[in-house]
């Protein structure tokens, strides 16, 4: 039911890709289900018939039937069409102006004006040593201001005292002096949520408006708005112009249609996204990044970033190292076991795997899920050092003492051994392995996973390569510290591709 | 070539804005004014819910006059219907089940805006009929204890304290526990909607053990006697695995005082949301075990029609509908009135 949108389309060209030539029939057959899908990532429908329209006239037509592999061709077309609807001008927040410069955020109650406020606050302090003054206008929700004022000082943002009984508009006038007199380069003006037909409030943003002249109107939006999000930007927009959109919960598991429908319905980039809860979650628009999550790459970037972040990287590069020579001992196994949690856990990392969702769906119905590795993380913890080293060693005597200190039954601390045997296997099949990486891709189940990756799913395999050599040491030496093949540890015989895997896509190619 | 100019009539033609003007003509709020504040409106609450959905309904109703009055119900034509259902984000399954239903018996015969009208609602009212259950309050218990949770910004405090001057004013005493301990604010903002009803609010500093508070507040409440405890919870995105083992936390820990608690969990859900508030409803029914629904903003433009969906595919109870910011503007939910409401009948 939940298939992400990336899924969908990743079946759709997949069996588009299995055929030779590509027909008109064909292209029409698979924009019905790009426009099926498209429809349940909530992308509004006329954003929805104006995207298969252009793609169809794009692949219909010679450059197609020339080009060696027509259902590359097509993924590729699909995916330029994202990147050019979602905006192939990604640029950040503009602040050539005369200084305090005002930047205004507006939108729905709950979209996250507030938190976002404080974010770009923080970026622009940290990034460009800007001094930026926060300001509340939201006089109705209550505690809203205290909320901006509390998240100023966490932040380390300076916030316009609170005067209770002032009206929004005299707030933003007093921001604004406030702003001239204490040297502000940047007033950000935290508007209070509103919906778009509530008269009286968009009138009230209309003064705040005309008040303080922002050089920036942010509408921050939630990405997992429904059919509604056009109507909104679009009122928005209509009535004090919008420069821009920050899109907020990208971290969430929605499938991100409304991006596409704000931006194609008011034209307007979209800056920012917000990815967390954290004050520095807040990441710059990538419409490249977006579409190929769209489309099945998985968010890639997004996880090598965070996997450079969180992973020691000569911890990686040992391990790596002892993998290349086919050793792994059970150690490297907890290591390995605990830098997946620091990712953030299965759910988290699962996510931004390509065309790893129908291996999600199979763990979720498992039940497996983080806690089974802090398990196995206790049962490695109990044994003592020469069994890490030799597993053998673990009969049944001991097997029930390490069941015992970890709290687990011996049938746990068997899977265990079982599972690292499998894994010790592969690692020496691969050190001695020829072509390593295109050994791991099949060895990863790529195939197995029923397709959990179209081959011509990738629409720019240089990019990924690009991707893989910034690397330090390239994704294998970064990541397979981070994830063992041969599945994820503790699922054991289910075939999915591991970290390690990455590499190995471009290679799948032919 | 049709279809086009339907998507143009729906999309805010420039006759919009001014019938959206008129109508707020009659409902003044003024801005600076707090809600709390505002008086009493003297409207039948289904007057009120008309008028929160009335854009929805406009919507759909127009859809429906435009498609159908100069056509016959054929193929073309029940294929734009479902589109308009889809765009009230009913979602594709829900959509096609009553076009399903339209084309029953109906098919190439020439069909009224009335007609249509009424199988909408009828289909509607089918879905809804069995999910539209008050919030019931046992009694018995000392205190009933009510969980309330939902992804960030879907109006989870907003909704406790709307709930609070309710449930007051019902004349049962009421104990609020701040559980949102994460949010800059939250806990203000709970204390504000207390002092509103006059509920005792039980907090602790910001970034307190959420679960801890949760069970001290639940022991208060057994001691002073209240008949409800009303916890607050943080945002959490649906997918956050950690942040959802924090709230099955809670739930432990509160069944360590009392074995039967929660009682009631309520989710949030924004009617602004699309098709991902199938999956909110999936995973926090899974792990938080949700009893009931709670769908707010309703005042906007959404259509609310995710709500059918959901019912169609979970069926738990719809309790409340949030249709405003004002402290009476949670309303119980009544099947029949959103079918119609939202069919334009």
């Amino acid at each position: 039911m939940f298939e992400n949108l990336s899924e969908r389309l990743g079946g759709i060209l997949d069996r588009l890709t299995k055929r030779g030539a590509l027909s008109e029939a064909d292209v029409n057959e698979a924009m019905r289900e790009v426009r099926r899908a498209l429809i349940e990532a909530d992308v509004a429908l006329d954003v929805v018939r104006s995207f298969t329209d252009k793609v169809r006239s794009r692949a219909v037509g010679e450059q197609v039937i020339r080009s060696v592999t027509p259902g590359q061709m097509v993924v590729k077309i699909v995916h330029d069409q994202l990147v050019e609807m979602l905006g192939s001008d990604a640029r950040g927040i503009d602040l050539n102006a005369t200084r305090p410069v005002p930047l205004m955020l507006v939108g729905l109650q709950g979209s996250g004006k507030t938190t976002t406020a404080a974010k770009i606050a923080r970026r622009l302090t940290d990034r460009q040593k800007l001094k930026v003054l926060l300001a509340s206008l939201d006089t109705r929700r209550p505690a809203a201001q205290e909320q901006l004022r509390v998240l100023g000082e966490q932040a380390g943002i300076e916030t316009l005292p609170i005067i209770p009984g002032q009206l929004p508009v005299e707030i933003a006038g007093r921001a604004m002096n406030a702003g001239r007199l204490g040297g502000y380069d940047v007033v950000i003006l935290d508007t209070a949520g509103r919906t778009h037909i509530d008269e009286p409030l968009m009138v009230e943003m209309a003064d705040i408006k005309r008040t303080t002249n922002p050089h920036e109107i942010l509408l921050v939006a939630d990405s997992l708005t429904g059919q509604d999000a056009v109507n909104l930007a679009k009122s928005f927009n209509d009535r004090v112009g919008i420069t821009g959109i920050v899109l907020t919960r990208v971290d969430g598991d929605g499938r991100g249609g409304a991006a596409l429908s704000m931006r194609a319905v008011t034209e307007r980039p979209i800056k920012l996204i917000g990815t967390g809860e954290k004050l520095d979650a807040l990441e710059d628009f990538d419409p490249e990044r977006i579409a190929g999550r769209i489309l099945g790459m998985g968010d890639i970037v997004g996880l090598v970033e965070k996997a450079a972040a969180n992973i020691d990287a000569e911890q990686a590069q040992k391990a790596a190292e002892r993998m290349r020579k086919g050793v792994f001992t059970l150690d490297d196994l907890a290591e390995q076991l605990g830098q997946m949690q620091k990712l953030g856990g299965m759910s988290s990392l699962m996510g931004m795997i390509p065309g790893i969702g129908k291996a999600k769906k199979q763990i979720d119905a498992m039940g497996i899920d983080d806690s089974v590795f802090k398990r196995q993380v206790a049962i490695i913890s109990s044994m003592t050092r020469a069994e890490r080293r030799n597993p053998d060693l673990l009969k049944a005597s001991r097997k029930k003492r390490v069941a015992a200190g970890s709290g687990t039954k011996v049938e746990e601390v068997n899977k265990l051994l079982k599972m690292h045997r499998q894994m010790a296997d592969m690692m020496k099949a691969m050190g001695k392995g020829k072509g390593m990486f295109g050994k791991l891709g099949s060895m990863m189940g790529m195939g197995g996973m029923g397709g959990g990756l179209p081959p011509g799913g990738m629409p720019d395999p240089a990019a990924l390569e690009k991707l893989a050599r910034g690397m330090p040491g390239g994704l294998p030496g970064g990541l397979p510290g981070g994830l063992p093949g041969g599945g994820l540890p503790g699922l054991g015989g289910m075939k999915i591709p591991g970290l390690p895997g990455l590499p190995g896509l471009p290679g799948k190619k032919k | 070539m049709a279809e086009k100019g339907f998507f143009r009539r729906v999309f805010g033609g420039a006759s919009t804005p001014e019938a959206e003007q008129t109508e707020v003509v009659e409902t003044p709020v003024p801005a600076a004014v707090p809600a709390v504040e505002a008086p009493v409106e003297k409207v039948t609450w289904f007057q009120k819910l008309k008028r929160g959905l009335s854009r929805s309904s406009n919507a759909i109703s127009e859809s429906i006059v435009s498609v159908f009055t100069k056509r016959k119900l054929d193929a073309a034509a029940l294929e734009e219907f479902e589109e308009v259902l889809i765009k009230a984000d009913l979602g594709p399954a829900t959509a096609m089940a009553i076009t399903d239903a339209l084309r029953t018996g109906r098919y190439d015969r020439e069909i009224s805006e009335e007609e249509v009208k009424e199988v909408l609602a009828a289909e509607i009212r089918k879905v809804m009929d069995p999910v539209a259950k008050p919030l019931a309050i046992d009694a018995a218990r000392k205190p009933h204890v009510i969980l309330v949770v939902g992804v960030n910004g879907t109006g989870k405090t907003t909704t406790i304290g709307k709930l609070t001057a309710q449930l007051t004013a019902e004349g049962r005493k009421i104990v609020l526990a701040a559980g949102d301990t994460f949010r800059a604010a939250a806990i203000e903002q709970l204390k504000i909607w207390g002092s509103r009803s006059g509920a005792e609010v039980i907090a602790r500093e910001p970034g307190a053990d959420a679960a801890g508070l949760a069970f001290d507040a639940l022991k208060q409440a057994q001691e002073t006697g209240a008949d409800i405890l009303l916890i607050d919870t943080a945002g959490r995105l649906q997918n956050r695995d950690e942040l959802m083992a924090e709230l099955e936390k809670i739930l432990r820990v509160i069944r360590k005082v009392d074995p039967s608690a929660p009682h009631t969990v309520l989710l949030t859900l924004d009617a602004t949301t699309g098709q991902n508030a199938l999956s909110q409803v999936e995973i926090f029914g899974k792990r938080a075990g949700v009893t009931g629904l709670v769908m707010t903003k309703l005042d906007g433009t959404a259509r609310g029609g995710i709500l059918v969906a959901i019912s169609a595919k979970y069926g738990l109870p719809v309790h409340y509908i949030g249709v405003g910011e004002g402290i009476d503007d949670l309303e119980p939910f009544a099947a029949d009135d959103f079918a119609r409401a939202l069919a334009g009948l």
